[in-house]
């Protein structure tokens, strides 16, 4: 069962929609955003001599530092009083990105939402459980409104109180759960701790995203909630969820291609990799009116699954993300890189910090510990003083990143020495 | 009448102090008096020595955080009660105390109160004003 008849496209039909879109997007871009436009203006490129799609590795990248550089409207391609939503990343200048909708585009979110709902089996008749943050993130307000659209019944919990959140589940008779993964797990804890049966809930489907998990996970979620589990992927610069979404085969997330178009690109060479073999996905929107991107570098890792789908979708699948190609680590489903806590201590301590960050999997939760090197500065012969800073470093990288941490002090010089950055990291988790 | 001593952030690794203290003996340096503050996480080490400065530089030399910071040191009479009547004292001026540590001096008739004010100048100004003796640096180093 489709949401919508694109799903079905021939992909002749869809490559000639996608080659029509991509026109137009390039024509907004050069017209309303500087940075494209002089991009363009410096590869001389002229988006009516684009003919065909493999014109597109003529196009220059987007990344992430220039959506940073551009903060907070730079970006955009509307004038603000035409954007009626605005959603950003965790981070203060210099290291948010902030993104915004029209209209026209908060409705092309919410069908492309609905379609991934659809494809996962979920219908009108359901309820729905959105245990995904409400608020700057695209997660919560995304599903919902996909949600909405679809028309389900639709319980805007949000994330936390895990005891109330099962209560909930039991009393409004949810059939389907979205939140991430690890949290499906904790909740499944939770449960067995109060000596709730899976079982006896009304509990049909979960649609996990926002942090990467494995195949034995899935088996582990849908076994002990007794439900369909499937995954889904997106990211706010590009749109947020709805990028794509896997069908109830749960081999592989359907690209909702007639508003993405996406390059698998060897990360180093930028060329594309042979089909089916593993590289970075680069995304360019389509339909996107305020907040349009050409080929965006989302350091993701993935492939192509080149087969067809039994579910009769043609659109493409991309396998669930593998790993990164930069620093960025995902803890309780937000975006952490470490530069921000590099950031931070340096502003704590007024010289160049030295600090580890160490990643667990505690109970199915993500729990971070940074460790930090004293200098004399945040070294006080008081103790009161000396728990007082520990406190405010948590409190600020809490503020920073957005998610709470620990910090523990350590001597000077006791913390390696990195020459490259992945090993300030020390990820223990078995993802 | 103010006495520096030095503090050294100590985690919570075994041995730390015992390196501590071999590397102030190799340098010559004796401990007057010393204190230990510690939490679950790590601790601050207090010191009172006779070489200020050189310990400083070999703690640093040997990578430990190192801080410095003004004490006031007062004698009492080694004899019950000698502590009571200086926190009267502080009490009733209602001088805020961060900490203290005492010791007895070798030739057993005072014992010597380090003490933390939030308050330095208030605090000797009252002490001394209650007759209480307040040593000086160079009385603490040689004791």
């Amino acid at each position: 069962m489709v949401w919508d008849k694109n799903e079905n496209m021939a992909r002749a039909d869809l490559e000639q929609l996608q080659m029509e879109r991509l026109q137009s997007t390039l024509y907004r871009v050069a017209t309303h955003v500087p940075f494209y436009r002089n991009k363009f203006s410096d590869l001389k490129i002229d988006g009516e001599s684009f003919t065909s799609l493999s014109d597109l590795s003529k196009l220059p990248f987007t990344t992430k530092q220039d959506l940073r550089n551009n903060y907070p409207y730079g970006m955009f391609a509307v004038p603000l009083r035409d954007v009626v939503r605005i959603h950003s990343s965790s981070g203060t200048t210099g290291m948010a990105t902030v993104v915004g909708y029209t209209k026209k585009d908060i409705d092309t979110w919410s069908n492309l939402v609905a379609r991934i709902l659809t494809a996962a089996g979920v219908g009108k008749e359901d309820v729905i459980q959105i245990a995904f943050g409400y608020g700057l993130f695209t997660g919560g307000f995304g599903l919902h409104y996909g949600a909405e659209k679809l028309g389900a019944s639709v319980i805007p919990i949000s994330a936390g109180n895990t005891r109330r959140q099962i209560q909930i589940m039991q009393d409004f008779k949810t059939t389907a759960l979205v939140c991430t993964p690890s949290y499906a797990l904790k909740m499944a804890d939770v449960m067995m701790d109060l000596g709730i049966n899976p079982n006896g809930l009304s509990l049909k489907y979960g649609l996990f995203g926002a942090e990467p998990w494995s195949e034995k996970m899935r088996e582990e979620i849908s076994e002990r909630l007794g439900i369909i589990a499937t995954d889904n992927y997106g990211l706010s610069e590009v749109m947020g969820p709805g990028v794509a979404g896997e069908c109830q085969e749960c081999n592989g997330l359907h690209v909702n291609e007639d508003h993405f178009l996406v390059e698998i690109l060897d990360p180093e060479t930028l060329e594309p990799v042979m089909a089916g073999e593993i590289g970075e996905l680069v995304i360019t929107t389509l339909t996107k009116e305020a907040f349009p991107v050409i080929r965006y570098r989302t350091r993701d890792l993935t492939r192509m699954i080149p087969a067809p789908c039994p579910c009769g979708r043609t659109l493409h699948r991309i396998q669930r993300i593998m790993g990164r190609t930069d620093d960025m680590l995902i803890i309780k489903g937000v975006n952490v890189f470490p530069t921000q806590i590099e950031a931070v201590l340096f502003d704590i301590e007024g010289t160049q910090p030295h600090y580890n960050l160490v990643v667990e999997r505690e109970h199915n939760e993500d729990k971070v510990t940074v460790l930090v090197e004293v200098v004399e500065s945040i070294f006080f012969d008081q103790m009161k003083k000396q728990r007082t800073m520990v406190d405010t470093i948590k409190k600020r990288l809490a503020a920073e990143l957005g998610v709470g941490v620990n910090v523990k002090l350590v001597e000077e010089r006791s913390l390696e020495r990195y020459n490259g950055k992945s090993s300030r990291v020390i990820d223990k988790r078995q993802l | 009448m103010r006495v520096e001593q030095i503090a050294v952030f100590l985690e919570n690794k075994s041995g730390r102090l015992a390196e501590i203290t071999a590397i102030l003996a190799e340098n010559n340096i004796n401990i007057r008096a010393l204190s230990v503050a510690d939490t679950a996480d790590f601790g601050i080490l207090r010191l009172i020595v006779d070489q200020v400065a050189e310990a400083e530089k070999a703690l640093r030399a040997n990578g430990f955080t190192v801080g410095k910071t003004t004490v006031i040191a007062v004698e009492v009479p080694d004899r019950t009660g000698g502590l009571a009547t200086v926190l009267k004292c502080i009490e009733k001026e209602e001088l805020n105390v961060e900490y203290m540590y005492a010791f007895v001096n070798k030739t057993g008739e005072n014992a010597v109160l380090i003490f933390r004010f939030d308050e330095m100048d208030r605090a000797i100004e009252s002490l001394q004003r209650d007759g209480f003796t307040i040593l000086e640096s160079k009385q603490i180093y040689s004791l």
